[in-house]
């Protein structure tokens, strides 16, 4: 099997090659095709991260007791942790309950996602496709708006979107079109591009290391140091990309119970 | 030598985003160093200002390899 871009020496000609956005493009390479629709390694990844976070909340709830076993008490530890400080906090108790399944969902689907970039034998992170990262601020920026739409009325939701209150009318010209930017144009693109270039990034600086810390080890020299350092650091970034993956699940969720809950609330 | 000059106007883009994330962080430890009981509030609004300062890097980046 031929890499993409040269890994080692022979490969790329005696020059180092650095990881690029290019290092991601076997992400669209076709891994075999159903009818019409060609699946890639990030599809498949998505179907498996929805069947892993099935199985695990379905095996954690299929013999639901008093005294609660061992997969009822993490399917409970992990779904309560959801609900008791993303959704609660957010939304507020009031009218929390009936976005706990989505967020519950969206963050454990997000964190086995995520965590597909440090699970040997998979290792890409699937939202380091930037269309994947897309299509999932899509649905939320549907759902709060939807949210939104429904308590207030179209007129009504777009009036508190994008009117600042306790403002001069004499600011509306100035301000109301850049609210309407940032509230319903630019929310989902930042959510979507939050999620995408942190998975990038940090995948990019995994490839960086582990191949940089090879292009040493054959150049020879100071390389016999440097190589095994690079990849000494390279397991040391591979523990912050944990908290990294976890952090972004976290802050996905959370923006989007943000979202939600700010119609909700009431004026003061 | 050859590189792109994005990639160092990105780094020197980074900076303010990395002021400001530490400053947030900075107060959310003295908050929680004050009043303890406090953490669970202080801790979502703490990864929320972190995640709107951090949007700023992000922008660089996606800039940095988009122009």
């Amino acid at each position: 099997m031929t890499t993409m871009f040269g890994i080692t020496m022979a490969e790329s000609g005696g020059e180092f090659s650095p990881p690029g956005p290019n290092s991601f493009d076997f992400g669209a390479v076709p891994l075999f095709t159903v009818g019409e629709y060609a699946v890639t390694k990030p599809v498949v990844q998505l179907l498996l991260g929805a069947l892993v976070v099935f199985v695990f909340f379905y095996a954690a709830t299929r013999r639901a007791s008093m005294v609660p076993g061992r997969m009822q008490f993490a399917g409970e530890a992990a779904y309560g942790m959801v609900r008791n400080s993303i959704a609660r906090d957010i939304i507020g108790s009031h009218d929390y309950r009936k976005f706990v399944p989505y967020l519950v969902t969206l963050f454990f689907f997000l964190l086995v996602n995520n965590a597909f970039a440090s699970i040997p034998l998979i290792q890409f992170p699937t939202f380091s496709r930037a269309s994947m990262a897309y299509a999932l601020a899509a649905l939320s920026w549907v759902v709060y708006n939807a949210v939104g739409i429904r308590k207030h009325g179209f007129v009504g939701y777009l009036k508190l979107q994008s009117v600042p209150s306790g403002v001069t009318p004499l600011m509306y010209p100035l301000l109301v079109p850049l609210e309407f930017f940032s509230n319903i144009l630019v929310r989902p693109v930042t959510l979507a591009l939050r999620l995408f270039a942190n998975m990038f990034a940090g995948h990019l600086l995994l490839i960086l290391f582990s191949t940089g810390g090879l292009f040493l080890i054959e150049y020879g020299g100071i390389g016999y140091i440097a190589g095994p350092l690079a990849w000494v650091l390279a397991i040391a970034i591979s523990f912050l990309e944990l908290l990294v993956q976890f952090l972004q699940a976290y802050v996905f969720t959370l923006l989007n119970a943000m979202y939600i809950s700010g119609p909700l609330a009431d004026e003061h | 030598m050859d590189g792109n000059l994005n990639m160092i106007g990105y780094g020197l883009a980074a900076i303010g985003p990395g002021v400001g994330i530490g400053l947030i962080f900075a107060a959310y430890i003295s908050g929680v160093a004050r009043q303890p009981e406090a953490q669970g509030r202080l801790q979502s609004i703490a990864i929320l200002g972190f995640a709107l300062a951090e949007a700023l890097a992000i922008i660089g980046i996606a800039l940095a390899f988009v122009l």
